[in-house]
């Protein structure tokens, strides 16, 4: 395991480190010793490293291999949205490290590349670690060479050189540290290798012990240089100590809007450092909240845009276009000097072969649609046995074990019934149905995000997402919500458009998640099923689950379509999706990551939600108000809107109380059931969820509760077409920052639940 | 003048430039991928309902809407 050390004043500093026994032990070019890795704990920090590169470069493994944080990452681009932050300790100096979003560019405006520049410009880091991506040098050369404009205080972290090597590409590291004038490392940080001496270089480069000598170039043609002359002269005198004039008077002859806002508030005089995320959709809109500042410069900088203006008639108008040009000539160059392409690229015919497969005509669509149905079909049945013993051991034995426990040490009942048939029952009840289902699906979903295979499924079904206004990325985060809608709407983050974002958000819930399956299975079991002879009751009950399931894809595509076509309106913004290479997924780190990043995170946000829920339900069974509990009175005054819409008042209610998981709806259900009935011999008692082995009984105690074959397909199309669960609108909110978008999310669903079910319950009604 | 659009499957193009009405923020993205005079791209991936259409520019293999490969203007190799 490894140590965190706490350094909490200067003095402790200075202590030697404690070595660190990490799996690289064994490799004999391991310098152990010097590197403590400090997770999220930076205090004093002595330098701040900023990491940045083009999207799905490995930015994120290194910075978790340097940190030994463990930031989700996937052969993904675009993981990372807001800034995370980490350290390590080198040689008794402590680094604070903040990985910015991924970047093709610095001065193409969008809002991730513009939170990736501003903190290289107004951060100003001591060191800026640019990773970069072996395979794809020519390309990723381009952000260095715009880096190595602004500051020659960069370190360049050549990764993924066991790719390159596999694809017989050979970089000469040495030519390309000559060519650049900063260090560059050859890494693969998938496998720990070449940290030791990125270490160093970053270390040296900190501490000006690294003779730098940054590539220097102009990329401006003779006009544009004279025009950067003026403005930046202008910019000088007005601005004595402001750094980079040039290149800041380019951005303003560019009138990027972003360069001239900081120059008018003044950020760029001073040396800030803002803990602040910066929320994705709303970046600008949250610095004017949050970090305002007002208009200092207004003046002089107007004065300085309209010199800008006047002398922009003399340029050619894309110049914008030229200067990106000569980047990639002068990236070009340097490529052609220190790479060595393969005569015949082998590996990219094993890449290719998978792609024709994968992507073909024939067998694209439905190896799509297998893959999907097996991975739910194993959690499915996967999870029926750990759910079972969990529910053994938390529930069967540990309530009553519990409760006794708790009558013996003398409790009162009210208090014992609050904790212990409230808080606990809902949160073991939570634990032992949501727990083995995500267990399983998220590591098989992250195996094929590993491997490289989702964004062939987004590439595959882009063409209707496009239809429906929004992005094909779409297609992973509405699989994901298969297994968890929290999780699918934190996997949003890898659509890098605001409103393709927030229209994958809002559509998330459509997307039949783990803890409704459950639901739907049993509801068509007693009902659909019995429908037809035993013999064809199990395929006809299916069937029923999967055309929920479909109606949810199909309404996924309507509401994205009618969001792109009112509230969300416009084109699909400069589409590009890049298509990785395949890599052999890492099985043990995908199973550990998944369950740490992904399962923990969404059950502990769901158990923090169930301990209240649970303590309510109890309640509102409990207290009682004249003859009846509170809980027969919401559901009598519930039960003639219930009613109209092909429901009852229990079920509204079970609803309304069970919103922390939909995984407690049905033993709500049951329970609420059992008391308006006024069953006997059945239950647990008032404001005790249970379930039941014998579907006999049960479908006796449904319909004892009034419940048809309306209830029952109303209910399930309900459970598809209602309000996300509190885990989920808890993490729009998280995502969004924006109470707005988090109601829509979280209304939407619920007015079209209610309107569906009023259209069949009258069509039902009329016909039946 | 011939777009990417027209570049077959397995054909290799030569970028010429960017159409004017390509603008803004999608003119940028696509000089960031690459996507400049003299670049070499090479139609990599057909899709199953023909659109986005992925081809392999500079290294990477990167998927393009019609309406975006309808405004690179090159010069197609081999015909």
């Amino acid at each position: 395991m490894e140590e965190i050390k706490v350094l909490d004043n200067k003095k402790k500093m200075n202590t030697k480190p404690v070595s660190n026994h990490s799996g690289c032990e064994g490799c004999p070019s391991y310098r152990e010793g010097n590197l403590k890795r400090l997770g999220i704990n930076v205090p004093n920090f002595d330098f701040v490293v900023a990491v940045t590169g083009n999207p799905n470069v490995g930015k994120s493994t290194v910075f978790n291999a340097l940190t030994g944080l463990r930031q989700h990452t996937g052969n993904w681009p675009g993981k990372t949205v807001t800034r995370a932050e980490g350290g390590f300790n080198f040689d008794n100096q402590n680094f604070k490290l903040v990985d910015l979003p991924g970047a093709y560019s610095l001065v193409s405006r969008s809002a991730d590349e513009e939170i990736a520049r501003n903190f290289i410009l107004f951060g100003k880091p001591d060191v800026t670690l640019i990773v970069v991506d072996a395979t794809r040098l020519e390309r990723n050369l381009n952000l260095v060479l715009q880096i190595l404009e602004i500051t020659e205080q960069v370190v360049v972290c050549l990764n993924l050189v066991d790719e390159a090597e596999r694809m017989g590409i050979k970089i000469d590291d040495r030519s390309l540290t000559r060519d650049l004038g900063v260090p560059v490392i050859p890494t693969s940080a998938r496998y720990k290798k070449g940290l030791q001496e990125l270490l160093g270089a970053i270390s040296d480069v900190a501490n000006r012990r690294y003779p730098i000598k940054a590539h220097n170039k102009s990329y401006r043609n003779g006009k544009l240089s004279k025009a950067v002359e003026k403005v930046g002269y202008q910019l000088v005198s007005d601005f004595p100590e402001l750094e980079n004039s040039e290149w800041l008077a380019e951005r303003v002859l560019d009138e990027d809007e972003d360069i001239i806002e900081a120059l008018k508030s003044g950020e760029l005089l001073n040396h800030i450092q803002t803990e602040e995320d910066y929320s994705i959709y709303d970046a600008k809109k949250l610095r004017e909240d949050g970090l305002k500042i007002p208009f200092r410069y207004e003046e002089p900088v107007s004065e300085i845009e309209k010199l800008a203006q006047s002398l922009k008639k003399d340029l050619i108008p894309n110049f914008h276009d030229e200067l990106v040009e000569n980047h990639f000539i002068e990236a070009g160059k340097i490529a052609h000097h220190c790479v060595t392409y393969p005569d015949k690229k082998k590996e990219l015919y094993l890449d290719q072969f998978i792609d024709r497969i994968v992507t073909s005509r024939i067998w694209g669509f439905p190896l799509m649609f297998l893959m999907l149905a097996v991975v739910l079909w194993i959690t499915i049945i996967g999870a029926n046995y750990p759910s079972q013993g969990l529910a053994w051991v938390l529930l069967d034995q540990g309530h009553p074990f519990l409760k006794d426990l708790m009558t013996q040490i003398g409790m009162p009942w009210w208090l014992n019934g609050i904790l212990i048939d409230g808080m606990y029952m809902a949160t073991a009840w939570v634990i032992s149905v949501m727990l083995p289902p995500m267990a399983i699906f998220f590591p098989l979903f992250t195996l094929l995000e590993d491997f490289g295979y989702l964004p062939r499924v987004a590439f595959n079904l882009d063409r209707l997402f496009k239809a429906a206004g929004s992005h094909g990325k779409q297609a992973l985060t509405m699989s994901m919500g298969f297994g968890c809608n929290a999780a699918g709407i934190i996997s949003t983050r890898i659509i890098d458009s605001p409103r393709e974002r927030l229209i994958a958000i809002i559509t998330n819930n459509f997307a039949l998640c783990n803890g409704r399956w459950p639901t739907q299975i049993l509801i068509a079991a007693l009902f659909i099923g019995g429908l037809a002879p035993a013999y064809l009751a199990g395929l006809l009950s299916s069937a029923a689950v999967i055309l929920v399931a479909v109606l949810g894809i199909f309404l996924t595509f309507v509401v994205s379509w009618a969001l792109s076509k009112t509230i969300l309106k416009g084109e699909a913004s400069a589409f590009s999706l890049e298509l990785p290479p395949y890599r052999p997924p890492r099985i043990w780190q995908t199973l550990y990551k998944s369950l740490i990043d992904r399962t923990i995170f969404v059950l502990w946000r769901a158990i923090i939600f169930a301990l209240p829920a649970g303590a309510l339900i109890w309640l509102v069974a409990n207290l009682y108000i004249g003859e009846s509990s509170l809980a027969e009175h919401m559901i009598s005054f519930m039960n003639p809107f219930g009613i109209l819409i092909g429901l009852n008042g229990v079920i509204l209610l079970a609803y309304i109380v069970a919103i922390p998981a939909n995984e407690i709806v049905i033993p709500t259900i049951l329970m609420l059931t059992v008391m308006v009935t006024g069953a006997t011999g059945m239950g647990e008692g008032a404001g005790v969820m249970f379930e039941m082995d014998s579907k006999d009984a049960l479908m006796h105690l449904l319909q004892a509760g009034g419940w048809t074959l309306l209830t029952a397909v109303n209910l399930m199309i309900f459970s598809l077409i209602h309000n996300p669960c509190s885990t989920t609108i808890y993490t729009i909110y998280k995502e969004t920052r924006s109470i707005k978008w988090t109601s829509i999310s979280a209304l939407l669903p619920l007015i079209m639940g209610f309107i569906v079910t009023f259209l069949i319950a009258q069509v039902w009604r009329m016909f039946v | 003048m011939p777009t990417l659009q027209e570049l077959k499957p397995g054909k290799t193009a030569r970028v010429i430039g960017l159409d004017d009405n390509c603008q803004g923020f999608e003119r940028f993205r696509l000089l960031d991928l690459g996507v400049v005079p003299g670049t070499e791209i090479t139609h990599a991936l057909d899709n199953p309902l023909h659109e986005p259409l992925a081809y392999f520019i500079r290294g990477a293999v990167i998927a393009l809407r019609k309406n975006q490969a309808a405004k690179i203007l090159v010069e197609i190799k081999g015909d």
